[in-house]
């Protein structure tokens, strides 16, 4: 041992005598194991931290030069994307990060549907992730009232207003969100401090306990195979492999670098992404008189919206708008009790029955509409469909029950296939 | 009896058509068709002209700098603080702004004209300015005696007249349409069959409903057309200064992780062999 290794060893020893960093380095990322037969749908869990670090980030540096008042705001943006080096960059960069983070969590979870991750023993990784998620939209909320555009303005109008809609205490309770009896400079200022500040703490001690939670029960696979049933004679899966070189530079790096591209492609060449991601009501300040033709939110929310609007009944003595909310929001919270409504005895899609294949295929297909749907002027054949989609989307999860216990499942191979 | 059939066959056809008024889709003037070019300098200089002597006493750029539209434009900063820079106050740094209040202007036009810094943005791309400056008319019924086709009762004056010239609306013969849609023509003549037509169906027809009054304007359509042309030109370049910047820039990137995806990529098949 060189003089250099032996001192490094010495500093190391002092170190985790009284912080196990080297513990925690093995626990974590070279003794941990990993299913070997991982493939493209395990790429988005690392992909959205990627995301996730350039959306805080960026921010940061956005935040150096925004200016979170109703009078500076909209102007401090433009600041930025003309005066501030470099600063066109940083708030693309921040802008389609915003959708990228959406994409990706979308596929993450589309890849737990489908080789069932939130089964026992993850049903907690898949709770604290769908917490995530809903921090994640609440964060995508918050920062689009920040650029103080005319769609910020009255997309926030009309998701506030929502709770105006509960009876009894609505009003007030909207008064109070907003701090003022419309959407206004206040607004602007609390939202600023949910979007850099707290948000972010959650979102960040989320995703860590997201990360503790799966690393204590080891990732799932395509197969659905517990990896740790198979143990050689130094007691390491041998279906498993070190997460950290194996996974980090053999497998996400490269899968890294291609989402790099891809974003870049976005980021340089098509940053209004059509209209999708800046719409162009955007490109002037917010006016509470002048209403933009069509208020739809950015794509990751169209489906929950076209469910939101899907409601047009009143029903109880209660008014629609207020069933709205109750669908919308019982589409987001409901799939965080999927654990227990999974009664397969299979995790993997590979080796449920048809029944489980054709409600996921139905429900990724109804979410697509709605997802379209929500960005459109509704009318009564669009509404329709929105709300058959919207029976189909709740179906998925409430009959899972029903599907999953009567259908015939194939047999689990013992050890994982590499296909 | 066939007539009513036809009637009838034609009710769900109206009837769709009313129910997409009703939402706003209100058949409005087509836009023109029109081509940005960022990189003809010599266009955007002179739309940078334009607006300076035409637009800026009522609208402004306020998120542009002259110093920033200079040197991206190509302009020495002495030739646009001589030319192009008139307030006294403003220096080569500062914003391109007006010296119009709000009070003044909802007093002279009712409304605040908007500021044009962000408007091809706005309006998704240059060629609703680009039309839009085409099809001012004569009306007698507006305050300031114009009209125009593509923003019905519109505050504005027409800031180009003296460039354009009066266009008045008028009545066209034009070429009738057969039951089966072809244009009918004279049997023995083969000539078209002409019928008198005004306005909407005008423009329907795919004709302009305007006509340029003789001798009015300094300049010739031609070269309205491209002074029209450099101005939008312009205000696509303050939409999005960078935009050329990005691009170029862009390539740099994405040649970069191209390279870097084969070493990765390549490294990431050393460790695969490790594991089969």
């Amino acid at each position: 041992m060189s003089a250099i290794q032996q001192s490094f060893k010495n500093v190391m020893d002092w170190v985790d005598a009284r912080l196990p960093v080297t513990e925690t380095y093995e626990k974590h990322m070279s003794k941990y194991y990993a299913p070997k037969n991982f493939n493209f749908w395990y790429f988005f869990g690392v992909l959205a931290t990627v995301v996730l670090v350039n959306q805080l980030l960026t921010g940061i540096w956005l935040t150096m030069s925004y200016v979170p008042t109703a009078d500076g705001a909209f102007a401090s943006i433009e600041y930025i994307m003309r005066d501030v080096e470099y600063g066109w960059m940083l708030r693309y960069m921040h802008s389609t990060g915003a959708s990228a983070f959406f994409l990706v969590v979308y596929l993450h979870m589309f890849r737990a549907l489908a080789y069932g991750s939130y089964q026992k023993p993850r049903e907690l990784i898949w709770i604290l992730g769908m917490v995530i998620f809903i921090a994640l939209m609440a964060e995508g909320f918050f920062g689009y009232l920040l650029p103080w555009g005319n769609m910020s303005f009255w997309a926030g109008q009309v998701i506030v207003s929502l709770a105006g809609a509960i009876p009894v205490v609505g009003e007030d309770l909207a008064v109070w969100v907003r701090g003022d009896f419309n959407i206004s400079g206040i607004t602007l200022n609390r939202f600023f401090a949910l979007h850099v500040v707290l948000i972010p703490l959650v979102l960040i001690v989320l995703v860590f306990l997201h990360i503790l939670a799966l690393h204590e029960v080891g990732s799932n696979n395509p197969d659905g195979v517990d990896i740790k049933k198979n143990l050689d004679e130094d007691g390491k899966p041998v279906d498993g492999i070190p997460f950290h070189p194996h996974y980090t530079i053999g497998h996400d790096l490269p899968a890294i670098v291609g989402f790099l591209f891809l974003f870049s492609i976005v980021m340089f060449y098509f940053p209004d992404g059509g209209g999708y991601l800046i719409e162009a009501p955007n490109y002037e300040p917010a006016n509470p008189l002048k209403t933009p033709d069509l208020i739809a939110p950015v794509w990751y929310y169209t489906p929950f919206y076209s469910m939101l609007r899907a409601a047009t009944f009143p029903l109880f003595g209660l008014d629609a708008k207020f069933w709205g909310l109750v669908v919308m929001a019982g589409a987001i919270a409901l799939p965080i009790v999927l654990p227990w409504l999974d009664k397969s005895p299979v995790k993997s899609m590979r080796y449920k029955g048809w029944a489980s294949r054709i409600f996921l295929t139905v429900f990724i297909i109804a979410f697509f509409i709605l997802g379209y749907l929500g960005t459109q002027h509704p009318t009564a054949g669009r509404t329709l469909v929105a709300q058959i989609c919207t029976g189909i989307y709740f179906g998925y999860f409430l009959l899972m029950p029903w599907y999953t216990s009567v259908e015939k499942t194939r047999p689990v191979p013992e050890r994982v296939t590499m296909r | 009896m066939k007539k009513l059939i036809i009637v009838l066959l034609m009710l769900p056809v109206l009837s769709l058509s009313s129910l997409s008024h009703a939402a706003g889709g209100a058949a409005t003037y087509p836009l023109m068709e029109m081509e940005p070019d960022l990189n003809d300098k010599a266009s955007l200089q002179r739309g940078a002209r334009t607006f300076m002597n035409y637009c800026l006493g009522c609208h402004s750029l306020q998120y542009q700098r002259f110093v920033r539209t200079a040197d991206d434009l190509g302009i020495p900063h002495d030739l646009m603080m001589e030319h192009l820079l008139f307030d006294p106050s403003a220096r080569i740094g500062s914003l391109i702004e007006n010296t119009m209040t709000v009070e003044h202007a909802r007093q002279w036009f009712g409304a605040v004209p908007p500021d044009l810094t962000l408007y091809t943005k706005l309006k998704h791309g240059p060629e609703y300015f680009y039309t839009y400056m085409h099809v001012f008319y004569e009306d007698e019924s507006r305050p300031l005696g114009v009209n125009n086709l593509l923003f019905e009762n519109v505050g504005m004056p027409h800031a180009l007249l003296e460039l354009q010239g009066l266009q008045r609306k008028v009545c066209k013969e034009i070429p009738r349409l057969a039951e089966n849609g072809g244009e009918m023509r004279d049997p023995l003549s083969g000539e078209p069959i002409t019928a008198k037509a005004c306005d909407k169906e005008l423009i329907e027809r795919g004709f302009s409903p305007l006509e340029l009054v003789e001798g009015t304007g300094q300049l010739s359509p031609e070269e309205y057309d491209q002074v029209v042309y450099d101005l939008a030109n312009f205000l696509y370049y303050t939409g999005d200064p960078n935009r050329l910047d990005r691009e170029r820039i862009g390539v740099y990137v994405l040649l970069f992780l191209a390279f870097f995806f084969v070493v990765t990529y390549m490294l990431g098949r050393e460790y695969e062999k490790e594991i089969h």
